[in-house]
């Protein structure tokens, strides 16, 4: 059997585009039916304590609502600890909104106000009074510290050699503290369910989620409904960055609403309240290197302390990528988390990575500055040949190759290593760089292929597209496998009730679900050849499936393409009956370590007065396993990299300790990067073949935009400016303390 | 929002007594600052005034040689008409600043005068603010404060006025016309807005049932020595950390006369006659515009969320001073400070 | 606040507004947005809430020729107005140059934003205040994007605009 690959590896417009720039894809708070409710949740105004009283008198008599939800009135559900635990859930007790009179955090949901429509429900929810009893709260990390304590006790600590002693020996080393600020995911589309209740009793339930199956299991589970009794879809999801990972408390109040009411029940989350589930934590970094002379890495420590919620033990992998960048024998890495009164912290887009990668490489930075080396020389001199966290070999890296290219494309031989020695009238000009890491990963996953009875291909599996071409890339595989055009394969996401997927998430979905349509696809052809030999005086009758190609629609025989039979007519001849294969794809046992790389340079320009920064071009080089369609991918880097913008230079959750709560829980005190200050990034991707990742190749493109961006620009603006600021993000404030100081 | 009713008025005088007449009564315009506090519930109009249709939406020529810029004339109008553009385009820079286009589309001259602070404090229910709620307290002191003032503001309140046209009008020199109750009254525009003082609720001098109908700008537009510098924490659509309005009218390289205004810094446009009296017939270098900013920061004084800002605001006064002395005025849409 | 007696919701208001060239009569409520009349009276949902408070723009639609924040407009004082939202961009299912150009360009991920973008974008070229590349991103800086397609939305746009520029 041959496959001829007309799609995968070239660039596609998006199947979904039309439906997009028409305004018809429909998100999921824009379902809707007859009868229709509106929710309006209330949030909690302490950062702990309990609810004294809560006065929903006057909300329940403001003519349209139908009913105020509250802890004291909340139906009696399984509401078990266990049940809320979704796929994704930390150690600990996952918030149960509407539990009790327990407060943890400032924003915590404590009621829903449902009413006929949505402006009488969110005025209905300004007239619900709460009393609370407080208690002191810490929201500081730095006063939290002192608490700290290891989630994996001792296990997850990554030790080998003596670092300490290294780096006292180490003839030049470095020892630095970091720090990132918080950020909130803030995709485009607030958190929405639409909970529809059928004819029949059962629940259509549309909710905004990366996972469609964990959604459905945590719905099924928290309420005691028998698993044919409910359907979650997602069929367009309008960003999500993490935020959809778990389930948010807007699907069980929507839920919770729609049973105790027998009515379909939307609940669609503010923007303010869009600050009021998970967040990236803030993370206290120190970051020691010692090296040879000539650049050879003697010690690496990192130790990282993270804040979590007081429910759950949140944790990332935000160190371990000091042991994998660089080749070092005396490495201590260490990750601690500290309680604080907030909502549980939460996977964003390179979640971990964008931290410790910010950290790992602004010190790799900063000692080659303390080593006068090129901070590309001195990466190179610590190349790592080999996952030495893992003691495995890589199945592909082509790193260096991201170097060479992204350097020569980028003019990085024109940088200017003493600090404020380039100016182009006003602007300082700097040029940094940082390199970039994210696990490939592969998730079990289940998919069925199915041939419709007009001879087209339908391609399912219960994962999303979150804007990252899901859709897209699977038809590009599926039609491929099956020798079809594009618009000839219908592909089935977002949905609970097709095969199993785990949330998509992780760059991961490219390889899971992409592995399982393709081995779905495969047994697929296998069966429909089988099916073919069956017809009356078929052309095929006595041949294999490697005597056979699928192209044009039709199964051929490779000797002589004339013999053949079309897929339409093996339709039909199944008397209109799909033929349908469903299986499974779990990641084998791998003696190999599989990561995509990247090298992002970055050039800066910084008013030499008044220190205001300005990103002014980046290049992007990624290596990370096949592209399966040059174009979204090329998309989804230059979204990573606009994401490492933020982070690097705008984002930033301000806590106000006194009170325990974020203030900047709005869009204009919330700053993500706007139009103008996103130039010029180019993306250029590195050709790495891979056959031991997975059957595709592919190592998955969502995170790897994002690590080492924010460290590329710090760089940058070190090298502008000479301040070298250690605490995200960059303001220009922090550039000119930096200079006055 | 809290519900309210709704009408239309046609003439001045009658949207004034429909004002006057009712307590709880707001007019709305361009509605983009009056509907965003609504759906925060920290505005709770009974009824509102739409007085859009208000023959008060023209740009017109004065007697004195000035413009007059009706009530209800959109930002974008004001921006993009051709005198304002070649005649005061120091006006023009400040509003293409701020905001968005959208926003501009929708916000009225007599709107941008009279939105309210931004403070995050201000907006959020949850939270004590003395503006919001007389006497509940001000956390902004020792919290979040980036955006507050550093000049003119109180014990009760630092709050900012959160406009960077007002910054452009008081740098030069508008007059506010209104109608009331009682007739109707000119205001100097450093005399519409008001300081926090002990009733940081109150943010100008105009009293219930007052309109603002027009703005008027005087004949001097300083067309050849001006420049709206604005640093914010992102390079579009974000409010100002520090803005400065500067205007210089040369003689030769002296100076003959200087407007200075700053945004972002009090709870109103901000002015100081001294400094710009000192830089009068001075040779138009650093130095004097160094010391002119010292003048102006000499009574500045910070919180711990705010303590970067008379250094940025000096840096930022001078460079906006050296732009319009150069007649290299700063240009809204290439952010490379000139 | 007073435990009792709320205010009743507002009585409806008869307003008439031309939608995508369509004249609709209709009643609304005086606290019902531009927007919130869009997405849930009418089930025009094309148009996308991202903030509910100018911050976003991705409810930006184009009333009696100019792009606003439909968020921050009443219904009732869109009374009389000419509404353009992205479901109207098309003709007769042929897409507008603009749309054509950002699946081209693959000027959106998630969609969220994009019609918003699609409609600032077509009242900017209508505008003919930006020209060069620095005054397009300025002028499209109040539509947030969290994907972060910012460079191919420009690219989309200088395309329309080298076309021959005109929106439609």
């Amino acid at each position: 059997m041959t496959t001829s690959e007309r799609f995968v590896g070239s660039a596609q417009r998006r199947t979904d585009g039309r439906k997009k720039v028409t305004g018809t894809a429909p998100y999921a708070g824009e379902f809707t039916t007859t009868g229709l409710l509106h929710g309006a949740v209330v949030n909690a105004a302490i950062a702990r304590g309990s609810i004294r009283s809560i006065d929903i008198a006057a909300a329940e008599a403001v003519p349209g609502v139908v009913r105020v939800f509250t802890h004291e009135n909340r139906p009696d559900e399984a509401w078990f600890t266990s049940a809320f635990k979704d796929m994704v859930a930390p150690d600990g007790t996952p918030l149960r909104p509407l539990r009790d009179a327990r407060v943890f955090y400032s924003g915590q949901p404590i009621s829903l106000v449902v009413a006929e429509d949505f402006e009488t429900a969110t005025y209905a929810a300004s007239l619900v009074h709460v009393a609370y009893e407080v208690t002191p709260h810490q929201t500081d990390l730095t006063a939290a510290r002192h608490d700290a304590f290891d989630p994996d006790e001792g296990e997850g600590d990554i030790v080998r050699g003596s670092a300490e002693n290294a780096l006292a020996t180490a003839p030049v080393s470095i020892d630095r503290n970091y720090r990132i600020a918080i950020e909130h995911h803030n995709p485009m589309e607030p958190h929405a369910t639409t909970t529809v209740v059928e004819a029949d009793g059962r629940l259509t339930v549309y909710d905004k989620t990366q996972g469609a199956r964990n959604s459905y299991d945590v719905v099924v589970n928290v309420f005691g409904l028998p698993e044919d009794r409910v359907q979650v879809l997602s069929p367009f999801v309008g960003g999500a960055f993490g935020s959809g990972l778990r389930p948010q408390y807007q699907l069980f109040l929507s839920v919770m609403a729609a049973l105790v009411l027998e009515r379909s029940v939307r609940v669609t989350l503010t923007r303010d309240q869009m600050f009021t589930f998970g967040y990236r934590p803030d993370t206290l970094q120190r970051v020691a290197l010692g090296a040879e002379a000539d650049g050879k890495l003697k010690a690496v420590i990192h130790d990282a302390l993270a804040g979590t919620s007081r429910y759950e033990d949140f944790t990332e992998t935000v160190v371990d990528w000091s042991g994998l960048l660089y080749q070092c024998d005396d490495v201590r890495l260490a990750h601690r988390l500290a309680k604080i009164d907030t909502v549980t912290p939460m996977d964003m887009r390179a979640p971990g990575g964008a931290t410790g990668m910010y950290a790992i490489e602004t010190a790799m930075d900063e000692l080659a500055c303390e080593l006068g080396m090129d901070p590309l020389e001195l990466r190179l001199k610590n190349y790592a040949e080999r996952d030495q966290n893992e003691d495995k070999p890589f199945s592909s890296k082509q790193l260096k190759e991201c170097y060479r290219q992204g350097a020569e494309r980028f003019g990085w031989s024109r940088r200017r290593p003493e600090p404020r020695s380039v100016r182009e009238g006003s602007d300082l000009v700097g040029f940094g760089m940082a390199t970039g890491s994210w696990e490939a990963m592969l998730f079990p996953t289940s998919a069925r292929a199915t041939l419709l009875p007009d001879g087209s291909l339908e391609v399912a599996t219960a994962t999303a597209d979150i804007g990252t071409g899901t859709y897209t890339i699977l038809a590009q595989i599926a039609a491929d496998a099956l020798g079809l055009p594009m618009d000839r394969v219908k592909v089935a996401i977002g949905d609970s009730s097709l095969p199993k997927a785990f949330v998509e998430g992780g760059s991961a979905t490219a390889a899971s679900a992409g592995s399982a349509i393709l081995k779905a696809c495969q047994e697929l052809k296998e069966a429909l050849l089988t099916a073919a030999r069956r017809i009356d005086g078929s052309p095929l009758a006595n041949v294999g499936l490697e005597q056979v190609v699928f192209s044009s629609g039709s199964i051929r025989r490779a000797a002589d393409e004339s013999e053949a039979v079309s897929l339409e007519a093996l339709a039909a001849a199944n008397g209109n009956a799909p033929l349908s294969v469903e299986i499974d794809n779990s990641p084998s046992d791998s003696p190999y370590s599989s990561y995509s790389h990247s090298a992002v340079f970055a050039e800066v320009r910084v008013d030499a007065e008044i220190g205001m920064p300005r990103v002014t071009r980046i290049v992007s080089a990624v290596a990370a396993g096949r592209i399966i369609n040059p174009q979204t991918a090329r998309s989804q880097i230059m979204g990573g990299v606009v994401f490492g913008m933020g982070q690097a230079l705008h984002e930033e959750a301000v806590i106000d300790h006194a009170l325990g709560r974020f203030m900047t829980h709005h869009l204009a005190d919330y700053h993500i990067p706007a139009h103008a200050d996103v130039a010029d990034i180019d993306v250029l991707f590195v050709e790495e073949h891979d056959e031991a990742v997975n059957p595709l190749g592919v190592k998955g493109v969502g995170e790897i935009g994002v690590a080492g961006t924010g460290a590329a620009i710090g760089n940058a603006i070190y090298n502008a400016t000479g301040v070298r600021v250690r605490e995200l993000p960059i303001t220009v404030d922090k550039i000119l303390a930096g200079w006055t100081r | 929002m809290r519900p309210f009713s709704y009408t239309r008025a046609s003439d001045v005088g009658e949207a004034v007594a429909a004002l006057a007449a009712n307590d709880g009564a707001r007019f709305i315009a361009g509605g983009t600052n009056l509907l965003d506090l609504m759906k925060y519930d920290v505005e709770r109009p009974e009824h509102l005034i739409d007085i859009t249709a208000l023959p008060l939406d023209r740009i017109e020529n004065t007697a004195d040689g000035g413009l007059s810029i009706g009530a209800m004339v959109r930002n974008t109008d004001i921006a993009y008409d051709e005198q304002v553009a070649a005649r005061f385009p120091l006006l023009a820079s400040a509003i293409l600043a701020g905001a968005s286009p959208q926003l501009r589309n929708s916000a009225t001259t007599g709107g941008n005068l009279r939105q309210r602070t931004r403070c995050s404090y201000f907006y959020d229910v949850s939270t004590p603010c003395n503006k919001r709620e007389p006497g509940s307290g001000c956390p902004a002191k020792t919290g979040f404060a980036r955006y507050h003032a550093i000049l003119g503001a109180s014990e009760r309140c630092i709050a900012t006025h959160p406009s960077d046209m007002c910054v452009g009008l008081a740098a030069l020199g508008a007059t506010v016309r209104v109608e009331g109750p009682e007739g109707s009254r000119s205001i100097p525009f450093s005399d519409f807005h008001r300081l926090p003082g002990d009733t940081p609720q109150v943010d100008t001098t105009l009293a219930h049932g007052e309109m603002v109908v027009a703005v008027d700008l005087p004949g001097k537009g300083f067309s050849d020595h001006y420049s709206y510098l604005k640093i914010r924490d992102r390079l579009s659509y974000a409010f100002a950390l520090i803005s400065v309005a500067a205007a210089l009218d040369m003689d030769g390289d002296t100076i003959a006369e200087a407007r200075l205004a700053l945004g972002g810094v009090a709870h109103k446009p901000w002015r100081n006659a001294e400094a710009e009296a000192a830089m009068r017939g001075k040779p138009a270098v650093e130095t004097t515009f160094a010391e002119a900013a010292d003048i102006v920061l000499a009574e500045a004084e910070t919180v711990p969320g705010n303590a970067f800002k008379p250094e940025l605001a000096r840096r930022t006064m001078i460079r906006a001073l050296s732009q319009a002395a150069a007649g290299t005025p700063q240009s809204q849409s290439d952010k490379r400070i000139q | 606040m007073s435990a009792t007696d709320p205010a009743a919701p507002p009585e409806r208001m008869p307003v008439s507004i031309t939608i995508n060239g369509n004249r609709h009569k209709l009643e609304v409520a005086p606290w019902t947005t531009l927007l919130d009349l869009l997405r849930h009276e009418l089930e025009l949902t094309g148009t996308k809430k991202g903030c509910d408070h100018g911050q976003c723009g991705a409810c930006t639609v184009i009333v009696d020729g100019r792009r606003i924040n439909s968020c921050l407009r009443l219904a009732v004082m869109a009374d009389g107005s000419e509404v353009t939202t992205v479901e109207g961009l098309a003709t007769n299912g042929e897409l507008h140059p603009m749309q054509e150009a950002f699946i081209e360009r693959d000027a959106f991920q998630c969609g969220y934003c994009t019609p918003g973008q699609l409609c600032s974008a077509v009242a900017l070229i209508d505008e003919g205040h930006a020209t060069t590349r620095d005054e397009i991103r300025e002028q499209m800086s109040g539509n947030l994007c969290r994907c972060g397609a910012y460079v191919n939305i420009a690219d989309a746009i200088e395309d329309v605009m080298a076309k021959g520029g005109q929106a439609r």
